[in-house]
């Protein structure tokens, strides 16, 4: 028989302890094809120019982060492997009995690896494929491309590059292989079987105290987090993930000793069926892996936040488009405070005018002034709650001017943007923004009846909170603050710019769009004539966010599922390590009488509690995490929905619950025996 | 008599192989043993005893014949009928102790009670009561690789009688220990034997093993060879009994001793 049908009949063989490391493999083929075949897709797409440009930089994200991935990946590859060989020592060392030369059996290794690899490799890719097709709708959706014309996207360069990725990955698992027959010795092959068995023991009431005494500092490590985020003092963050992660190893140190103690003073329930061996089970296993249930906590961790918060990103970012962008076009330049009658000077249209862009392409149009009062300025507004607002926005700044508009402009603008009006009767104000944090202080400041002061003026609030809205067009839920005054208190020279919300005359998407392609080309040869007018479009902030959500989306949700494949699969791969030592167990258990049903029952639990603990903890962790990752969001105008949480709550049910029901069946072939 | 009768065997056989090349492990066996009985099983490596010994325990499945524990044919059973004969009506005691490595010694004896779901506050007199007859209730918070291979053996035994199962079946239980914890432990036999009446069927091929037993069941090559009776004899007496029939088995005598 030669080596190459050896390889295949042993593969044959041990296919149930094979399962694993093949559903990781085709798992990784799977993810690692579908996001780098995010390029040929995004190419495929009817995209503005603009979004071109965030595509080409997310595609190039996605290949750096699939270098980190592929480390990942091949770490986990090369553990998988050692893990299978471990598993066989004894046919190993049977063939080294029976004279076959290391040499030999490291060749029919690598027949072994390169079919396994060949098999994943292909399955995966086909997968992959299929896969790549539901992404294709979702890489669409989330750039607003016409997804009428659906094409089945094969990308060969994804292809070609998961073979080159994973062909380096089963080399170096093949070096592994090698070097390591290279060092076994032929007893601990015979013999590695009947390893002491001696346990490492730990004394119950030491857990017990670590395991609070853990707890309280992971609890303070939490209240410290919360409160960094606070003072937005940052410089402590690492002393306090550091303070987190070591309570976390001793909280898993502690866990199965806490259990016993806790289990065994209920001698009700601990002499119940087999739950005494259950948790005897768990806890030595648990004792024996405690760095590895650490690491897995907070890679779990780290899964869920990714997770989360790149659905609430593009979700919320893809709802802000909807909310926020209610105009076609929105454009503003700065008046000269000198007064001076410039060509810079001239009104907006009437420089659009003058280059062939008529005020008669425009439907709907708002042309209005902001002014400012000299010496107004948020400080001197806000007074010390102005350090309140810097908390949470760092660009606010003591010598900006509040921004002053016309009440009867403003209400042109509300009824553009289909805001409520407002009607002010005599010497009164009101702010319109939509900014939370500093609406939060600008409210406080309304409810105390704070009056400004504006051109001799002394106004007192209209009402006692903001007015929720904007009079301009961004993106993202960030006006800081219109403050809505009577018309006749403000002067033209406090003017400091002019702005103009339109929406363009034409019907269609298509004519709209040619339409904005004229009046940008004349926008910006003004620019370069220094007249100049800045332009916000709908479709370009539209393209800005949504580019960036994708991005943002695809890269968190490429690093997190990895992640997540990684942690199951090691947790799995350990529990099936000591499969033989299993096997006796169970079979002391079924020689006594016990029924498979128990059995079956007592390695489900013992495996579950192996899968739920790591989770439960990083689930904990993670609520603090989202709270950290949400001030990140709040920057960026998105929040965290229940949605999100569904979706990363569903991804990790499919596949960390995927790894715990393979596991449990493998597990349970393997003690049937 | 036939009320007493705890096993009865009839007749039974077990092959191995296909039709070319059959091997008769077992080749029409028939005995019985009385409630409070205490027999030990001879032969040769190869004579079929631990088959015939696997076959009462059902672990095995008998090819043809019965076999009757308290009246019951249980070559008729499957499934969890199977695993719930085993666990009330039989006991068990392995060469190699099959204790289970990841519990005391105490919980390692609960575990047999537990699976019957007897009641948790019950489980702790019943331990007590017994560990101190045995010997063994210094060791009962200890992990088996804390103990010794006679302790283990003895802890063994009382996670066999702790059920107070109709039969109790030990396969070379003295094998694996020194022959000063043999002796311990065929004399916590002896206590349970004679004092709390268990009956108990071994399979052994150390004569001095055998020779605690009131009764002695020979095979050869997968046939009963010959049975001889303690009686009032000496424990010495009977020793010599069965050497002189061990002689007459003939085989390799070495390995029967």
């Amino acid at each position: 028989m030669t080596l190459s049908k050896l390889a295949i009949k042993n593969i044959r063989k041990s296919i149930k302890d094979y399962s694993i490391y093949f559903f990781t493999l085709v798992i990784g083929v799977i993810i690692f094809y579908v996001f780098n075949a995010i390029e040929s897709q995004t190419i495929a797409l009817s995209v503005s120019r603009r979004s071109y440009e965030t595509i080409e930089l997310m595609n190039q994200f996605l290949s750096t982060v699939s270098i980190f991935v592929a480390i990942v990946l091949g770490g986990l590859i090369i553990y998988a492997s050692r893990f299978l060989i471990k598993r066989r020592n004894k046919e190993f060392g049977v063939y080294l009995t029976l004279g076959m030369s290391k040499r030999k059996m490291s060749v029919m290794l690598f027949f072994e690896t390169l079919l396994i690899g060949a098999i994943s490799l292909g399955i995966g890719l086909v997968l992959g494929v299929a896969v790549s097709q539901l992404m294709s709708v979702m890489v669409a959706n989330s750039f607003e491309a016409d997804m009428t014309r659906f094409t089945f996207v094969f990308s060969p360069k994804a292809a070609v590059k998961s073979c080159i990725y994973f062909g380096i990955m089963y080399v170096v698992v093949i070096i592994f292989n090698t070097i390591s027959v290279g060092k076994c010795k032929l007893i601990d092959l015979l013999h590695g079987d009947k390893k002491s068995e001696r346990m490492s023991l730990k004394n119950p009431v030491l857990c017990a105290v670590i395991f609070l005494i853990a707890a309280a500092i992971l609890g303070f490590a939490y209240y410290r987090m919360i409160h960094i985020l606070k003072m937005n003092n940052v410089n402590q963050v690492g002393f306090v993930l550091l303070m987190g992660a070591v309570s976390t190893f001793f909280i898993f140190w502690s866990l199965s000793g806490m259990m016993l103690t806790l289990f065994r003073g209920m001698k009700g329930v601990f002499f119940k069926k087999l739950n005494s061996f259950t948790l005897r089970q768990f806890s030595y296993k648990a004792n024996t892996m405690v760095v590895s249930m650490t690491v897995i906590c907070l890679m779990l961790l780290l899964t869920i936040v990714l997770l989360g918060t790149a659905f609430s990103l593009s979700r919320s970012l893809n709802g802000n488009i909807k909310n926020l962008l209610k105009t076609d076009v929105y454009l503003y330049k700065g008046i000269d405070v000198s007064g001076e009658a410039t060509e810079e000077n001239s009104e907006i249209l009437a420089d659009l005018a003058e280059n062939g862009f008529g005020k008669e392409n425009f439907s709907d149009i708002v042309d209005y002034y902001v002014y400012c009062e000299e010496g107004l300025t948020e400080k001197a507004y806000c007074g010390d709650y102005l350090e309140e607002i810097k908390k949470n926005y760092l660009f606010i700044r003591d010598e900006n001017l509040l921004m002053l508009i016309k009440e009867s402009d403003y209400n042109e603008i509300a009824k553009l943007l289909g805001q409520k009006e407002i009607d002010l009767e005599g010497e009164e104000y009101a702010i319109v923004g939509n900014f939370q944090p500093a609406i939060d202080v600008r409210n406080k400041l309304l409810s105390e009846k704070k009056s400004i002061i504006v051109n001799g003026h002394e106004l007192s609030p209209k009402y006692d909170k903001c007015i929720v809205g904007m009079v301009s067009m961004i993106g993202t839920p960030s006006e800081e603050g219109a403050y809505i005054v009577p018309d006749d208190v403000l002067g033209e020279d406090m003017r400091v710019y002019e702005r103009i919300l339109a929406n363009y005359r034409e019907a269609t998407d298509t004519e709209k769009a040619a339409m904005e392609e004229k009046l940008i080309t004349i926008l910006d040869a003004l620019w370069d004539r220094d007249a100049s007018i800045t332009y916000k479009t709908r479709e370009e902030i539209k393209d800005a966010s949504t580019g960036l959500a994708s991005m943002v989306t695809f890269i968190s949700m490429y690093v997190g599922i990895i992640f997540l494949i990684a942690s199951a699969a090691v947790l799995s791969l350990k529990e099936l390590s000591e499969s033989a030592d299993n096997i006796k167990r169970y079979n002391v258990l079924r020689r006594i009488g016990t029924d498979e049903k128990m059995i079956n029952g007592a390695l489900f639990k013992q495996i579950g509690m192996f899968f739920i603990f790591p989770m439960l903890l990083a689930c904990i962790h993670s609520v603090v995490g989202f709270k950290t990752a949400s001030v990140i969001l709040e920057s960026m105008g998105a929040k965290q929905t229940v949605y999100s949480l569904m979706s990363t709550a569903s991804v990790i049910l499919v596949v960390y619950g995927g790894y715990f029901v393979l596991t449990y069946f493998t597990s349970k072939r393997i003690i049937k025996g | 008599m036939e009320n007493t009768e705890i096993l009865k065997i009839e007749n039974i056989e077990k092959y191995y192989g296909s039709k070319s090349s059959l091997t008769k492990a077992l080749n029409g066996i028939s005995f019985s043993v009385e409630k409070g009985e205490y027999v030990a099983i001879m032969g040769a490596s190869g004579s079929g005893k631990t088959t015939l010994l696997n076959c009462i325990s059902t672990i095995d499945k008998v090819s043809s014949g019965h076999i009757y524990v308290g009246g019951k044919d249980i070559t008729k059973l499957k499934g969890n009928a199977l695993n719930k004969f085993r666990r009330e009506e039989l006991g068990f005691v392995f060469q190699d102790f099959n204790l289970l490595d990841t519990m005391t010694a105490y919980e390692n004896i609960a575990l047999a009670l537990s699976i019957q779901g007897v009641k948790p506050h019950l489980i702790e007199t019943k331990i007590n009561g017994i560990a101190k007859n045995l010997g063994i209730d210094e060791v009962l918070k200890k992990y088996p690789y804390q103990m010794s291979g006679g302790q283990k053996q003895r802890v063994a035994a009382a996670r066999a009688i702790i059920t107070e199962p109709k039969l109790i079946l030990a396969d070379e239980p003295t094998g694996a220990l020194d022959s000063k914890s043999a002796k311990m432990l065929l004399e916590s036999f002896k206590y349970l034997n004679e004092d709390i009446n268990a009956t108990i069927l071994m399979v052994t091929h150390d004569a001095f093993t055998a020779s605690y037993a009131k009764r002695v069941i020979f095979i050869k090559d997968g046939k009963l060879f010959n049975e001889i009776t303690k009686g009032d004899k000496s424990r010495k007496e009977f020793f010599d009994d069965i050497i002189s029939i061990v002689s007459l088995l003939g085989g390799d005598q070495s390995d029967a001793l």
